[in-house]
């Protein structure tokens, strides 16, 4: 399996994913070979970690800058950052070229490797598994969390991702995608025929957010509710769209915080869209948080607001009812397909976004209900059930490569 | 020797249209429904109109005139008829044809549908008599039996319906309260002494509204030699088999395609094929038995679901809170002598707006699901307290006026 990076030291959904997907596979006896990229960075003790949780995965390490949601600029200022301090200098200084140097070393990784499938998650590690299934001979398996449209925004696709994007998916044997919404791209746009995408919808491990982490409500005391947005500060999130309906629901209930929880490309433009919205005293920034504190915001939320313009799945407002948060979710979103107990709105639609915030805060009753149900109805999305649908598609697979 | 009492529930609710709280202060018309667009009350009335009302009110014309001694009885909700004047008179008036052959019985229940009776009795009351006057004013006709919504019922409820001089009064025929006892005789509620209490035989009933086109069911397809060799084993064991359901049934709930249609059609024919049958309306199974017992009925009891509770309507904290509230502003409303604020606060209280908010079942998206106009149980809600809300402060403003 060419994977990425796991809590604790993920930056998003995707390493989430990855971990809770190997961890339920090798709970069943799939025994997994994980290649991950790893640059200087990682703390030695990461190792130490990964294997204390994970005991039977074996973890192959390739020395690279490379992390998910790496973009063209960010990764050119990731190397200049590493090359300064002297640390390496055998990375490649553009993106792609490094993901193609990265399929390379991939190659070399499955020489010694005997498996019986080759599973990738996004388009980075595409290419690694094509280079595998050239000197395996196996049948490769491509996990869509998103695609470049998703990320983009729609805006400023990058022609290079979107060409590796389409060969991956062209040369698999099968696809994942994470949601129905994710599955009509990849037909649509990149020309996969429907029968070749199973949909497996994510899922959560419900006690690590329901374990009971006292956390005082200082806002609260003071009369005031607390919404939330937790992802990276970035276009397909929709972060500008939280602004407005802040603003909305402002001039409606004075007694309200926003809070804008992550980092991302966008992080400049939205302090300075909430200082010209004149909110700037209403939103609080918080940065990227992990672990305890990660926990606790979404505790302390009244409400959790997605307001994703384009959300492959959407693994947060899981998080959210784990914690016995209400969530208002985007319905562009591949989680508004299966989640029933959760307010849905359309991104674009500010005024009843608006309404729906107002009405969670002004009704004690509806947040009931909503946590009550929601935190109920999250027992359905449990790694296990992934992990049992994943094999079932492995053994699809393999039994075809064999006799077909 | 059985006899059949149908009784069908006439009800379409004023549905609250998707109402923001930026609405609120600006547009009182709560039960314009145009952004509803086919889950609108027009709209469905039009569509019920076309697959359900005028078709069966055709068959059941037709039955009528073949067979005189076929009788049937309707409970109309006030807000149903109210709807009808408005969107599809063309029904009343094949309503109004049928209750003119002398055939038909018209009960009484409260004008607006609504569970009144378990918040106000004088709120009950008066909606009672609001349905009076809308009946005798349609029908010229003045009903003497009473049922209340979705059945729901308790010996307090008799007592009172009692003492508005009422007959008889409907409630759903449950094992757990009958015991070793048969739906099919007449009884006498616990604290009464003169009213009689006619139960359901939710078995037989529930065979034709809700198992009818049910593929899966053992006795699927469903024919009328078969249902009636169900009724005539009934005999000597009992005096009546009520068969209380929808009126929606026919055509919507099973549509026409099922063979509903056909099967009400011949089934009065085969029913007195037996000499011993025949079809009696509520009334006349009154004035017709003595009870054979008491019934204690402690408890509310109601037609819906496994649970025969009103968990659907009154279940979870939103339900209570919004029931809660549009009861809490009677007096004042009352005091406002506004004739459109009263009318539309009675609107409120139809008891569909709670059973939309209703999470029970939300999972499954099961038929539940499908006749609600709103798009979860949370978004009835929101506009539900946004409604009330506006309509708070023209009470305000009225009563600050005055």
């Amino acid at each position: 399996m060419f994977g990425w990076e796991f809590p604790p030291f993920n930056s998003g959904g995707l390493g989430t994913a990855c971990y809770g997907i190997t961890k339920s596979l090798s709970e069943k006896g799939v025994e997994i070979d994980f290649v991950l990229p790893r640059s200087y960075k990682f703390s030695e003790n990461f190792l130490n970690i990964i294997s204390d949780k994970l005991p039977k995965i074996k973890i192959k390490e390739i020395s690279s800058p490379l992390v998910s949601y790496a973009t063209s600029q960010n990764y050119r200022r990731r190397v200049f950052l590493l090359k300064k301090s002297g640390i390496n200098n055998i990375y490649c200084d553009n993106l792609i070229q490094e993901v193609y140097r990265y399929s390379l070393l991939a190659r070399e990784i499955a020489k010694d490797t005997c498996c019986d499938l080759i599973h990738v998650h996004d388009w980075m590690t595409f290419p690694a598994g094509i280079e595998a299934q050239k000197i395996l001979n196996k049948p490769l398996l491509s996990h869509v969390h998103s695609t470049e449209t998703d990320r983009s925004g729609g805006h400023g696709t990058n022609p290079e991702v979107f060409g590796i994007e389409k060969e991956g998916i062209k040369k698999s044997d099968g696809v994942i995608a994470v949601s129905n919404f994710t599955k009509d791209k990849i037909v649509k746009n990149y020309n996969a025929a429907e029968n070749k995408v199973d949909v497996i919808y994510n899922a959560i491990d419900k006690n690590e957010f329901s374990s009971d982490s006292n956390c005082e409500n200082h806002f609260n005391f003071h009369g005031k509710k607390i919404v939330l947005f937790l992802g990276r500060i970035t276009l397909h999130k929709g972060p500008d769209y939280f602004l407005d309906v802040a603003k909305k629901v402002l001039e409606k209930n004075k007694d309200v915080i926003f809070i804008v929880s992550g980092s991302g490309d966008m992080d400049q433009q939205i302090i300075e869209q909430a200082a010209d919205l004149g909110i700037a005293d209403k939103v609080l920034f918080t940065g990227f948080l992990r672990g305890e504190q990660l926990r606790k915001i979404y505790k302390m939320a009244n409400l959790y607001v997605m307001p994703s313009v384009a959300e492959p799945f959407g693994i947060t407002p899981l998080e959210s009812l784990a914690s016995k948060t209400p969530v208002l979710i985007s319905k562009q979103s591949g989680i508004s397909e299966i989640l029933n107990h959760c307010l849905k709105v359309d991104f674009w639609d500010i005024n009843e976004m608006a309404n729906k915030i107002l009405a969670v805060l002004e009704n004690e009753e509806l947040e009931e209900c909503l946590v009550d149900n929601g935190f109920a109805e999250i027992d359905r999305f449990n790694w296990n059930n992934v992990a049992e649908k994943i094999i079932s598609i492995y053994e699809r697979l393999i039994w075809r490569k064999k006799y077909m | 020797m059985p006899s059949i009492c149908f009784y069908f529930q006439v009800h379409q609710p004023f549905r609250i249209k998707k109402y923001s709280v930026f609405d609120v202060g600006q547009d009182h018309n709560y039960f314009d429904d145009q952004n509803l667009n086919e889950k609108g009350s027009r709209a469905v009335m039009e569509k019920i109109a076309k697959k359900c009302y005028l078709p069966t009110n055709q068959v059941l014309l037709d039955l009528i005139h073949r067979h005189p001694e076929f009788k049937i009885s309707y409970s109309f909700s006030g807000v149903a008829l109210e709807q009808m004047e408005k969107y599809a008179p063309e029904v009343l008036k094949s309503f109004q044809r049928l209750v003119k052959t002398g055939n038909v019985e018209i009960l009484d229940e409260t004008y607006y549908h609504s569970l009144s009776f378990f918040y106000s009795d004088e709120e009950f009351i008066e909606q009672i008599k609001l349905h009076r006057k809308k009946i005798k004013e349609l029908f010229d006709y003045e009903p003497k039996i009473f049922r209340n919504t979705e059945l729901a019922y308790n010996n307090e409820l008799a007592a009172l319906v009692e003492e508005l001089g009422y007959d008889g009064i409907l409630a759903e025929g449950w094992e757990h309260y009958l015991g070793y006892r048969s739906p099919n005789f007449v009884y006498r509620p616990k604290g009464t002494n003169k009213i009689k209490l006619l139960l359901k035989n939710y078995k037989l009933s529930d065979d034709i509204a809700f198992r009818f086109s049910n593929q899966g069911w053992e006795e699927y397809p469903l024919n009328v030699p078969k249902f009636c060799q169900w009724v005539n084993s009934i005999n000597g064991n009992g005096h009546t088999v009520n068969l209380f359901m929808d009126y929606e049934t026919f055509g919507e709930h099973q549509w026409e395609d099922t063979g509903i249609f056909n099967f009400l059609k011949f089934l009065p024919e085969e029913i007195l094929k037996h000499p011993d049958n025949n079809f009696k309306t509520p009334s006349e199974l009154v004035d017709l038995y003595e009870p054979v017992g008491e019934l204690d009925i402690h408890n509310i009891l109601t037609w819906a679901d496994m649970e025969r509770d009103l968990s659907a309507w009154t279940g979870n904290s939103m339900q209570k809170s919004a029931l809660k509230k549009v009861y809490e502003l009677e007096e004042d409303v009352l005091n406002s002598d506004n004739e459109q604020l009263i009318d539309d606060w009675r609107k409120m209280q139809t008891s569909d707006h709670f059973y939309y908010m209703c999470t029970k079942w939300f999972n499954d998206g099961d038929v539940h699901k499908y006749f609600s106009p709103y798009e979860s149980p949370y978004e009835a809600f929101i506009s539900f307290m946004n409604v009330l809300n506006d309509f708070r402060f023209r009470l305000e403003s009225e009563i600050s006026r005055a």
